[in-house]
């Protein structure tokens, strides 16, 4: 008897361990086979295959073998691109502005990302794999943000780009100032009120960094005994005068990032991106001598005030003076539609196709800091790659699969083999008591509410505050 | 908010510098419209036009691939392969190039919600009060919105314009964008009464706790009751006012002007727009329209095509406003809104896709019909649902959406497909004026694009 119960569980053991290795292998070992690979740093390759394994890209080239246990997905006919990276986002975050104070670089959205935001899964519909999700643009500096992957149905912990420089929002003008918010009776409003107000709390929190930084640096060369306290709102900024954190900064005037940029020379330190920067065309030739990249919504004007000068040429002219542009969506609607926008710039002001593309990939991964692993379809890289039915710059084109690091998040046609599965569920679901009407009405059960957010930050101003 | 603003002075510079030049130095009109800075005031340029060696996409028809467009009078004089050209008219070589109808958004704001956020004053969208049936938006829209131009050089020259808020909005408006007056812009001034169907919302307000779902029923229920009683107020008041008419012993009816206004609506002589999204807001709408016998319209219209059955019986249209908007649950499929046109054409219902945009973003209209053409709908569907589709439920087909003769000339001429992003605008004509393709961003673009 016992010596069945070894046997069986030998035998379990070994199955057990067969089942592990064909899953494992299935996942890191696809072969795409016969694409348009829009590669995103070389140019376009024609019917051209892809090896992926272990999550990364090991081959491009033309007929290419495959491993015998190998995925072979048959792209005739499709187009491959890299995964799309969102360089503004509020996705997965169930707080977004930390309204109380100004300064707030003791907060990170790290601590409030929800993993099954649903957004996640549409955004891959939408050939988005990355994101930079940011805190809102309420405060002069915000909190710290978090750069993602968006793996749906995996861990909080296996979201985060664990090698990717650590950031944080700044912001500037309308949204800091606060002046557009009603103040409630029995509060008082916020400082800063200005534009004046801003810049002032921003150099005081330098100025308060840089002394803090002193403090740790007299106290290391022993020049004091007493070991200063920890502050953990300086700390970040201290990072950022020691070049370890990149700031992204929202503004819209150029007047406006002009001075933060002023303001970082002085301090000794660069703005990794301008963030929205509706007119930052005016200025850019001031944005490529401080060498900040730049990322902004394609054409999005006129729905405040400080946005009525925004134009569509925005990434043209930034383009044509060298400065990084990326484009991003700030909206989890908009973000299922980047390869749109990234199409628009060639139709304003003439930006090749690659670049154009780069805006929505390479460029945003550079911005990030996060180039060395994805951003574009090269040997070596990340496999975070969309499969697309038509050029990502039609607007019939739409993604049909989605993969992160060489495996499958989305995948159109198993999406709708399902439909119907999920509408049977939902309709015994609605059968049950819990989910009727209350009060034995005649209405239709009341719908659950989307999600758990306050106000979506930017995006929330251009859907007039449904979000 | 006092306008001190920077962007609004440069205008004004720009709008200074533009009159001094136009009026000293007597620009011709094309080159001092580029830099009057009213942005939209725009005259162009009449005249007898031939669009020649063109690919001709009209739309009703079968596409011409070598073909002529003649416009004259600012009407289409003729369209065809074998089109004789007059003398006088200006040929523009169309080799390359595909000439199209101009686009129609049957769901905008146009001209009367120029910056929503922090400019109060350029609002005209919202009245105060719930039924407010006189008022009508082509008395709001601001002819010289620099909405107007940004939209029309992507293609897009007519557009229905609605009124917002309470319960009964006001009237919209379909008008062309062309025109320094109003009444230059008019198709049809007051095309129909705009009614937000009164719904269940649990939303109180911002920061404010969510009401009791039973309570928004009750409220519900209560503002629906309201409007039916204002709809049998008119009946009454029209009957009054007809008898009276007909009978001046009568005592002689004190004028209402908020009934007067919903006379033509009640009796079912012009449509009324009802917004509703949600399938059992549909449905009231349907029940609504059996019970008063109003000729009605939808607009907004997720979910729309669940009531397939009853709107194509009661002949509702429905112009859809949610190709750039979120599934409302979480496990609705994530294109559940992009395929919403495809399975209102296959529930056999008349729909025109729309943008529902406050004015700025109108101009994406092509990609919002794109959309639904990469989920389901067929490319020719998809151009249809901004041309012809929403001219017919604008009641203005005999005018516009199509390229036939007769018709008025609002036509784009292109160097591609007409919905994709990458597609230039080459020529625009509007009542057969040959417009410059300038805006606001065009001016601005000049003035910083090569700025060292």
């Amino acid at each position: 008897m016992k010596k069945q119960i070894i046997f069986f569980l030998l035998v379990a053991l070994c199955l057990a361990n067969a089942n592990l290795s064909v899953l494992a292998q299935s996942k890191t070992e696809i072969l795409i086979r016969n694409a348009t690979i829009l590669t995103a740093a070389k140019g376009t390759l024609e019917n051209s295959d892809i090896l992926i394994q272990n999550g990364k890209i090991a081959r491009i080239g033309k007929n290419l073998n495959a491993p015998a246990n190998a995925q072979i997905i048959d792209a005739s006919g499709k187009f491959v691109s890299p995964g799309i990276i969102d360089c503004h986002s509020h996705s997965m975050l169930d707080a977004i502005n930390e309204f109380s104070f100004s300064v707030t670089s003791m907060t990170t959205v790290k601590d409030a990302l929800n993993p099954r935001d649903i957004s996640i899964y549409r955004a891959l519909a939408g050939g988005v794999t990355a994101g930079n999700l940011l805190h809102g643009s309420a405060n002069s500096i915000g909190g710290l943000n978090a750069v993602v992957k968006f793996k749906w149905g995996k861990p909080v912990e296996d979201f985060l780009v664990s090698d990717a420089p650590p950031g944080i929002k700044f912001a500037l003008g309308e949204n800091p100032k606060r002046t557009h918010v009603q103040v409630q009776p029995g509060q008082t409003a916020r400082y800063p009120r200005t534009r004046m107000g801003v810049m002032e709390t921003i150099r005081d929190a330098f100025v308060r960094a840089r002394e803090y930084k002193q403090s740790w640096d007299d106290f290391r060369a022993k020049k004091t005994k007493i070991q200063p306290r920890t502050d953990l709102e300086l700390q970040p900024l201290v990072e950022i005068l020691e070049g370890k954190r990149l700031v992204h900064a929202h503004g819209y005037r150029s007047d406006e990032h002009l001075n933060l940029m002023m303001l970082a020379d002085e301090f000794g330190f660069k703005i990794a991106t301008l963030q929205h920067g509706l007119e930052a065309y005016k200025i850019a030739p001031e944005i490529a001598k401080h060498g900040a990249g730049v990322s902004i919504f394609v054409d999005s004007w006129s729905y405040k005030l400080e946005a009525y000068d925004s134009i569509p040429y925005n990434a043209a002219i930034l383009w044509k003076n060298g400065v990084s542009v990326s484009i991003n969506s700030d909206s989890d609607e908009r973000m299922r539609r980047l390869n749109l926008d990234a199409a628009k710039v060639m139709k304003y002001g003439g930006v090749p196709e690659e670049e154009a593309l780069k805006m929505i990939t390479l460029n945003a991964a550079r911005q990030l800091g996060i180039d060395k692993r994805t951003g574009s379809v090269e040997v070596g890289k990340d496999a975070d790659l969309v499969i697309w039915n038509a050029h990502p710059f039609s607007v019939y084109s739409r993604p049909e699969m989605t993969l992160i690091e060489g495996e499958i998040f989305f995948d159109r046609t198993k999406d709708i083999q399902r439909r119907a599965e999920l509408e049977r569920e939902r309709q015994e679901l609605e059968k049950l008591d819990v989910n009727k009407p209350a009060g034995g009405g005649t209405t239709q059960p009341r719908i659950p509410s989307e999600k758990r957010t306050e106000d979506r930050d930017e995006a929330s101003f251009q859907d007039g505050g449904n979000n | 908010m006092k306008i001190t603003n920077y962007e609004l002075r440069i205008t004004n510079f720009i709008l200074l510098v533009g009159l001094l030049l136009s009026s000293v130095f007597c620009l011709p009109s094309s080159v001092a419209a580029q830099s009057d800075g009213s942005q939209q005031n725009v005259i162009g340029r009449a005249g007898t036009f031939a669009i020649t060696n063109a690919r001709i996409v009209t739309v009703s028809g079968a596409v011409i691939e070598n073909g002529t467009v003649l416009i004259q009078d600012g009407k289409i004089a003729a369209v065809g392969a074998n089109v004789s050209v007059p003398g006088n008219a200006e040929r523009i070589d169309g080799k390359g190039l595909s000439v199209y109808p101009g686009m129609i958004d049957a769901g905008t704001n146009m001209g009367l919600a120029e910056i929503t956020l922090g400019a109060n004053a350029t609002m005209d969208l919202i009245e105060s009060g719930d039924m407010n049936a006189n008022a009508k938006a082509i008395t709001g829209i601001n002819p010289h919105s620099s909405h107007i131009n940004v939209t029309r050089v992507n293609g897009i020259t007519t557009v229905l314009s609605y009124p917002a808020g309470g319960v009964i909005s006001g009237q919209a408006a379909v008008i062309n964008l062309w025109g320094a007056t109003q009444n230059e812009m008019a198709v049809v001034p007051t095309f129909g009464l705009v009614i937000n169907f009164p719904r269940i919302a649990t939303f109180s307000g911002f920061g404010q706790p969510q009401l009791e779902f039973s309570e928004a029923v009750k409220r519900r229920d209560q503002r629906l009751e309201d409007l039916k009683k204002v709809f049998k107020d008119a009946e009454s008041y029209g009957r009054i006012r007809d008898a009276y008419a007909k009978d001046k012993t009568l005592p002689a009816p004190k004028t209402d002007l908020k009934l007067e206004a919903m006379v033509p609506y009640v009796r079912g002589e012009k449509p009324v727009i009802f917004t509703a999204e949600r399938e059992r807001d549909i449905r009231g709408v349907i029940k609504f329209i059996e019970e008063t016998k109003v000729k009605g319209i939808i607009v907004g219209g997720q979910e729309a095509w669940k009531a397939g059955d009853g709107l194509k019986r009661n002949n509702i249209a429905v112009i859809y406003t949610n190709i750039y908007n979120l599934p409302v649950r979480d496990d609705d499929s994530y294109d559940y809104l992009f395929e919403a046109p495809s399975k209102l054409q296959q529930a056999g219902v008349k729909f025109a896709i729309a943008t529902g945009d406050g004015g700025g973003e109108v101009r994406d209209l092509p990609y919002h019909a794109g959309l639904a053409g990469a989920y389901g709908l067929s490319k020719d569907d998809a151009l249809k649902s901004v041309t012809l589709y929403p001219a017919q439920i604008l009641g203005i087909a005999d005018r516009l959406g199509s390229i036939e003769q007769g018709k008025i000339a609002n036509i784009v001429v292109t160097d591609g497909d007409l919905l994709e992003p990458r597609t230039n605008i080459k020529y625009l004509f509007i009542n057969g004026r040959l417009l410059p393709l300038t805006s606001r961003h065009t001016e601005l673009y000049e003035q910083f694009k090569d700025r060292k």
